[in-house]
């Protein structure tokens, strides 16, 4: 009989302590640094340049520092990490509004285009007319509509007739991004004058206030990083929207109104998403271009992803993966690697983190185990 | 002929052409469904096919050049193939060994895949351009290999030798392909039992059938197709043709998916609703819609692909409908 047991079998796990499940998934990221290193060691690179080179070129020297108008602000190659940062960690919190429900959005780079098209629409109407305050506040509320209504409408088929989300939401980022292109086009979009493709500079008025160098937005998203993990650990609408992705039926036996949670969560994700947008064109670019969302909502999946869907982890994840994405950048002048190498890199990652998974939810006994040995099994 | 003729010729021959990456794609894509597993990283598998054929045909031909030798463009085209095929089809293992053995979520180890593979391709894209002093090039007479192939007076028959004989050999290929596996599928034992596992893999594990084989095997071996269709994009079509172009894949694998769901997995189904897709990426060229701004024309694709969405998902097709372990994994043990 002992020779017709499996050489290993694989168990479940009942429990596993909050520190083993961290030291997991530290391995799991050192390992999938240690096999980009091997990649690049193979293409006859340095990776321990590249990856110093790295986060050298992301944070600078210094972090903070007394620039030279004699203000404190965060040093210039900071400020491009911090953007990226902020670009992610809000789209992040978007789309872990419709993950948590199990609604795959991957329309996130649609909803931030929607969004940044319709502020954008207030800004080069209405830019050297209101104030800025106004200005400001209108731009404000219009992306968060239009990346809403983006998000809402998936949701509605969704709702309705269970029509797959995850490429209509996909779909949504072509027609969004083909729309830009039109928008290049027209005359009234244009620099006055000109017939060149491409969409006129925001007036001054209609950009964000700068905090220490980086438009406010940083600080806008951290707060909604604690608004979001708020409105999923203490309100009732963020526990129906668990209870939904969990299971839709526990839900309707509950006598929640499932078809009203849907639409609502992803209005509120899309809404967050647009927002995004508003930050980016208003505060980052300063203008409306076809890579205004940079595979941002795409690459937001990923950092909802790593953070387990906890809007805290994020500020984390959001930053590193913005070092990489900004010292991508910094290697490609430095050693000549080509700086797609960042989006090759956060697929290796997150490769890592979802083969790690099993190993936190299930534990492999050997044959050997059988004498007795079962401790030693991992 | 008339010159609406000669428009709707050529239209036709564009639209079957850009058909057909979509066709291996989406054949790819359906085999590996078929098998339960529901793999949304067929743009990143598209991504490895295209730039791994190109970069192995320019390699062999700089391995013969530096030899000494002339590279034959056949060699250079069965070492594209190989290349696009292995491509794909490690991207597929890399999906199969985290879904199938490792038990991960379907739906973001394809994402993942997708986000890979993207990389995957800029960056050897780039890299391989970079060593080539600029861009990456195969030569004149392997480009010809991926061009329309001459029929001689075939191809001259009015009308019919325009609709039939003027295509590159991929065409052709995507043709046998789409009927193989429609007989695979639906005339053989090995299909069966691939159709068992997907519909129903703990009856299919207890009639005996090696569940985790099968589910490697189709997954891995629609990886592979997905990658010829990558293949395609970067040596034959008109965009790029033998050249490296960043981000040339560009939503075909996204398309290919959506097409799935369209041709009800049927093979012979995605081979007609490929054509009708294909018709809507290049129609904008042939027929102009007065006062309908081109950027606005270039959305029809996605327009249409909702539309499907939508209309399969209210007409519920269940008959045909997606295999029914399609996006779980299975797990002997918790039976």
């Amino acid at each position: 009989m002992i020779h017709q047991e499996p050489f290993v079998r694989v168990v479940k796990r009942t429990a596993i302590s909050k520190r083993k499940v961290m030291l997991f998934r530290l391995i799991a990221l050192a390992g999938a640094l240690l096999a980009g290193a091997l990649l690049v060691a193979l293409l006859g690179y340095d990776p321990i340049q590249m990856y110093s080179d790295m986060v050298s070129g992301a944070l600078g020297n210094s972090l903070l520092a007394v620039n030279r108008k004699g203000v404190l602000a965060f040093s210039t190659s900071s400020q491009a990490t911090l953007k990226i940062a902020t670009l992610l960690l809000v789209t992040a919190l978007g789309l872990t509004m419709a993950f948590k429900m199990r609604f795959w959005n991957i329309g996130g780079e649609g909803q931030i285009l929607v969004g940044a098209i319709s502020c954008s629409y207030i800004a080069i109407h209405y830019g050297e007319v209101w104030p800025q305050w106004l200005l400001l506040l209108v731009m404000f509320v219009v992306s968060c509509i239009g990346g809403g209504l983006y998000g809402l409408l998936p949701a509605l088929f969704k709702a309705r007739w269970g029509t797959n989300e995850t490429l209509f939401t996909l779909m949504l980022n072509y027609i969004a991004i083909h729309f830009i292109t039109y928008l290049q086009y027209q005359p009234t979009w244009q620099i006055p004058g000109t017939t060149f493709p491409k969409i006129r500079d925001f007036a001054a008025s209609t950009r964000l206030p700068m905090v220490l160098g980086v438009h406010v937005g940083w600080i806008i998203a951290l707060l909604l990083a604690v608004l979001v993990y708020l409105y999923f650990a203490k309100t009732k609408q963020g526990y129906e929207v668990s209870v939904v992705g969990e299971s839709a039926n526990t839900a309707r036996y509950a006598g929640m109104n499932v078809s009203r949670i849907i639409l609502r969560t992803m209005f509120i994700s899309g809404a967050i998403c647009g927002f995004a947008g508003f930050m980016q064109v208003s505060g980052a670019d300063g203008s409306l271009t076809t890579d205004t969302a940079s595979g941002a909502g795409f690459t937001s999946i990923t950092v909802a992803w790593l953070s387990g869907m906890n809007p805290l982890l994020m500020i984390i994840y959001s930053i590193f993966i913005a070092i990489l994405a900004r010292g991508a950048g910094r290697i490609q002048t430095t050693m000549g690697i080509p700086k797609s190498a960042a989006d090759m890199l956060i697929g290796i990652i997150l490769f890592f983190m979802l083969g790690v998974e099993f190993f936190i939810n299930y534990r492999l006994i050997f044959r050997a185990g059988r004498r007795g040995e079962e401790a030693k099994a991992v | 002929m008339s010159s609406e003729w000669t428009i709707f010729l050529n239209f036709i021959n564009m639209a079957v052409l850009a058909s057909t990456p979509l066709l291996l794609a989406t054949l790819g894509e359906i085999l590996t469904e078929k098998s339960g597993n529901l793999n949304l990283g067929v743009e990143g598998m598209m991504f490895m096919g295209a730039i791994a054929s190109l970069g192995a045909a320019y390699y062999y031909e700089k391995a013969v050049l530096g030899l000494g030798g002339t590279p034959s463009p056949v060699m250079a085209t069965l070492v594209a193939v190989a290349a696009a095929a292995a491509a794909g089809g490690l991207g597929a293992l890399i999906y199969a060994f985290l879904v199938v053995t490792l038990r991960a979520n379907q739906n973001v180890t394809g994402l993942t895949l997708t986000i890979f593979g993207t990389g995957f391709a800029n960056f050897f894209g780039e890299l391989i351009g970079k060593q080539a002093g600029g861009f990456v090039q195969v030569s004149a007479p392997t480009k010809a290999m991926f061009g329309i192939i001459n029929f001689g007076a075939l191809s001259d028959i009015p009308v019919l030798g325009s609709l039939l004989f003027r295509y590159n050999w991929m065409v052709y290929f995507g043709l046998v392909v789409m009927l193989a596996m429609a007989f695979f599928l639906n005339r053989s034992r090995s299909g069966l039992n691939l159709r068992a596992v997907g519909e129903n893999p703990a009856t299919a594990d207890a009639a005996g059938v090696n569940v985790t084989r099968y589910k490697y095997v189709a997954t891995i071996t629609g990886g592979a197709l997905c990658g010829l269709g990558g293949m395609f994009i970067s040596m034959s079509s008109t965009a790029c043709a033998g050249v490296w172009v960043h981000n040339s894949v560009n939503g075909y694998g996204w398309l290919a998916v959506a097409l799935v769901i369209f041709a009800t997995w049927n093979p012979s189904r995605a081979w007609l609703c490929g054509l009708v897709f294909g018709g809507l990426l290049v129609v904008r060229n042939y027929y102009p819609i007065p006062g309908l701004p081109m950027q606005i024309y270039a959305m029809f694709p996605y327009i249409a692909t909702i539309l499907v969405l939508v209309f399969a998902s209210i007409r519920q097709i269940k008959e045909h409908a997606q295999p029914a372990s399609c996006g779980m994994n299975y797990f002997r043990e918790e039976r």
